[in-house]
């Protein structure tokens, strides 16, 4: 009688509540929003949580980085190959300084990241403390949205609204701080209630019918329809819509870097790269084309070259989920505002079915060209030494396109962007909008802790690496099988190509040494291997690809081997160069 | 209405853009950086409460290509505290800016016109003391302008001058919009651009 009478009061009574921590709820908070990994970095102000966390070693796994800007590429790595939430820890002070270059480049590429900082006591805020940093100010352009927690009875709500706002729309980073006195503080915790409505938060436009039926319009009646493809796809998590959608129309499709793998390499109506120093057929055939179809893009400038002399000729459909893409830079004639994982399927029912042999064909013979002066000798030199080219393209043998290949920023990133194969979605990881050397190690971390059933492979180049090398201490500690490949030309390589080009060969402070790599890594008791001779080349990525746990590759490679095509600085795309 | 303000200075015409926020700490940086980056000057800037509770109206004016203030009004609406943002021209909206002049009275009560001056200006005497005097007017930015040449021969010891406050003729408020928000699935008034909204849902430009 007594449990029915209770039962049948409870919608009166106060909610159960158990008292706990601030940290404590933070950390139950992780767990309800299906966290299991967490990459960060103790410090004094973020102690309180740290304490919480050793008796939830069993559900959350931490990884203890070497610096927390690793943290945060970290966990990008992960949220862009699991395509969850990246969950990153940091202190206070620099501390949280140290997030800001991972922030920045999260929120550029559209990463969905929770970032936590510890922060000193509110009582102390202003006042110049001990490790104390104006965090939320510091990180406000560089975060979708950033809160400061003060009370430990915000935290449950604050975390929810965190993730609802990191994951949904158009995705990116957000940053928590919370002072210790938050953290230490025993509250009235009530569960954890995910959110899923914020009032003036609008994660995606409607979608309108009448922009829909304008596309699809266009669409049919172009003779040279071509489309440009980005991360929005993949973010979207529409690569199933985006392939029919292709498929029925039957168009000729362009990826930018972070698009990449969103269809496999080699479907043929993958046309290939875009950009400066994207494929020769893509980015002249950008300025011949009569519908352009930008599905998830942004039309940074180095895809588009020189603006007042992109796609003229063409009618632009912009298909993108964030309205302040449209017309930013490149004008939409029909915007097609929505998730494309939404329009794509209603455009796709609307168009025809439909092939278009000689516009391929035009491609194709671009292709041949490119092939002719650019990829041939870049990938079967023969003689001379190994390019960076035929080293990707002889990964491409081994891993067949079924890797994950994370790459650094520079000309070893754009070669492999080139020529890497990608089989599967969430397999290209770079560094695309901030361009951020430092990304390709730290990243790749996190990449294999977000998909630890496939290979990861980081291609790095020697300047990128001295950046975050210190990771090599966390791959040693956490044990995690990450294959590392430094492609070595002994400079910082692109901005050397670029004097070269544009400065009459002055190579100003691009001259870098590197220490002894392989001792580098035997340090950190991870194997590894240097060769610098072509009849070495499949059998060393052979063992790095075999070798159980992690493997670093050092491969000497031409010193002033230049990246082409190329879309010089303030040129049309198709003023592109092939040498 | 003929000003000077209005007329196109490189394409660039003067625009009051109307933002309504949460009432959020830091919101007001997120909203001015969107301005700094582009090394935009903001030449005047309010904060006030709006007709509804917890809802915070802030008015913008910069000189600036109606295309540049679309992709700012876009990249404001698109933070998360933000509800909704317009932009309008000046002869979409009715505004006013209050300022106050501090005159030494002596001079004042001597030598100028004082009333003529009242009269003329629409201004009015908030305090009068012994030592000094401090009026009050309000109005566009020529016309409390106007004052400060008027006084300054009377020896003009301090003028301040608020921001622009604003109202868009024909705004009906934002109570309606607001429930459209609170609900989960918005219908398209809340959704949309007006920008786009007004062109027979065309997009061209």
């Amino acid at each position: 009688m007594e449990t029915a009478q209770e039962e049948s009061t409870t919608l009166t009574e106060p909610k159960k509540t158990v008292h706990v921590s601030g940290s404590v709820a933070l950390l139950e908070g992780l767990i309800a929003e299906g966290t299991d990994t967490i990459f960060g970095y103790p410090g004094g102000a973020i102690m309180p949580i740290y304490d919480a966390l050793y008796d939830y070693k069993d559900k959350l796994k931490h990884i203890l980085v070497r610096h927390e800007q690793g943290g945060t590429h970290a966990g990008q790595g992960y949220a862009r190959t699991s395509g969850k939430v990246g969950v990153v820890f940091g202190t206070s002070g620099p501390g949280a300084t140290n997030l800001v270059t991972g922030l920045a480049d999260a929120q550029i590429d559209s990463t969905p990241m929770v970032c936590i900082t510890g922060q000193v006591f509110a009582h102390l805020l202003g006042t110049d403390a001990f490790q104390e940093t104006d965090v939320i100010n510091i990180t406000t352009p560089v975060t979708k949205w950033n809160y400061q927690i003060t009370d430990a009875n915000e935290i449950p709500s604050v975390l929810a609204k965190a993730f609802y706002i990191a994951r949904s729309g158009r995705p990116g980073p957000v940053l928590i701080d919370i002072t210790k006195n938050a953290q230490l503080q025993m509250f009235d915790y009530e569960g954890y209630t995910p959110c899923e409505h914020i009032r003036s938060y609008r994660p995606k436009p409607l979608i309108r019918k009448e922009y829909i039926e304008q596309a699809a319009a266009l669409i049919n009646s172009a003779k040279k329809p071509f489309v440009l493809f980005g991360q929005g796809v993949s973010l979207g998590n529409a690569e199933q819509e985006f392939k029919a959608f292709v498929e029925k129309s039957g168009i000729p499709s362009a990826w930018t870097i972070l698009g990449a793998g969103a269809i496999p390499t080699d479907h043929p109506l993958n046309v290939g790269m875009l950009g400066m120093h994207g494929n020769y057929g893509p980015n002249v055939q950008t300025n011949s084309c009569d519908v352009l179809i930008a599905i998830g893009m942004r039309f940074d400038d180095r895809v588009t070259g020189r603006l007042d002399k992109y796609a003229k000729q063409a009618k632009v459909i912009h298909l993108d989920i964030d309205p302040a893409e449209i017309d930013k830079n490149v004008k939409a004639d029909v915007p097609v505002w929505g998730d494309c994982k939404e329009t794509l399927p209603l455009l796709t029912a609307l168009v025809e079915e439909k092939t278009h042999p000689e516009w391929l064909a035009e491609f194709r013979a671009y292709d041949k060209t490119e092939r002719e002066v650019v990829i041939q000798p870049e990938l079967h030199p023969g003689t001379g030494e190994l390019t960076m080219g035929e080293v990707i393209n002889q990964l491409n043998e081994l891993t067949k396109g079924e890797a994950v290949v994370v790459t650094d920023v520079g000309q070893h990133q754009m070669v492999t962007c080139r020529y890497a194969k990608f089989n599967h979605t969430r397999s290209n990881i770079t560094s695309g909008g901030l361009g951020t050397m430092g990304f390709g190690l730290p990243a790749a971390i996190g990449a294999k802790f977000g998909a630890p059933d496939r290979t990861v492979v980081a291609v790095i180049g020697d300047g990128g690496f001295q950046m975050t090398l210190q990771e090599l201490g966390t791959i040693m500690q956490s044990g995690i099988d990450v294959k590392i490949m430094i492609l070595n030309n002994r400079f910082l390589g692109m901005v050397r190509q670029w004097q070269q080009l544009f400065h009459e060969k002055r190579y100003s402070f691009v001259d870098i040494t590197s220490p002894d790599f392989v001792k580098l890594a035997d340090s950190y008791y991870i194997a590894g291997k240097k060769i610098s001779e072509r009849e070495e080349l499949v059998g060393a990525l052979e063992e790095m690809l075999n070798h159980k746990g992690s493997y670093l590759l050092e491969v000497m490679v031409a010193q002033e081997h230049n990246v082409f095509p190329m879309v010089p600085q303030g040129m049309s795309v198709s003023e592109i160069r092939l040498k | 209405m003929s000003n000077s303000n209005e007329t196109e200075l490189n394409g660039k015409l003067e625009f009051t853009i109307t933002v309504y926020t949460e009432n959020q700490i830091g919101i007001l940086n997120r909203i001015a950086i969107i301005f700094s980056r582009r090394k935009i000057n903001i030449e005047s800037l309010n904060t006030s409460p709006s007709e509804i509770e917890h809802i915070h109206r802030f008015n913008i004016v910069i000189h600036e290509t109606e295309e540049v203030v679309r992709k700012l009004c876009r990249q404001i609406e698109k933070q998360v505290e933000v509800l909704k943002v317009y932009y309008n021209v000046n002869e979409d909206i009715i505004w006013q800016e209050l300022a106050l002049y501090k005159v030494p009275t002596d001079i004042v009560a001597e030598r100028a016109p004082v009333e003529r001056l009242l009269r003329e200006f629409g201004a009015r005497a908030v305090v009068i003391r012994k030592d000094y005097t401090v009026f009050e007017a309000t109005g566009h930015r020529e016309e409390t302008d106007k004052l400060i040449e008027v006084l300054q021969p009377f020896g003009l010891i301090e003028f301040v001058r608020s921001a622009r406050v604003a109202i868009i003729k024909d705004s009906e408020g934002f109570n309606s919009k607001l429930r459209e928000f609170e609900r989960k699935d918005p219908g398209q008034e809340v959704i949309e651009n007006e920008f786009l909204d007004k062109e027979k849902n065309v997009f061209t430009m």
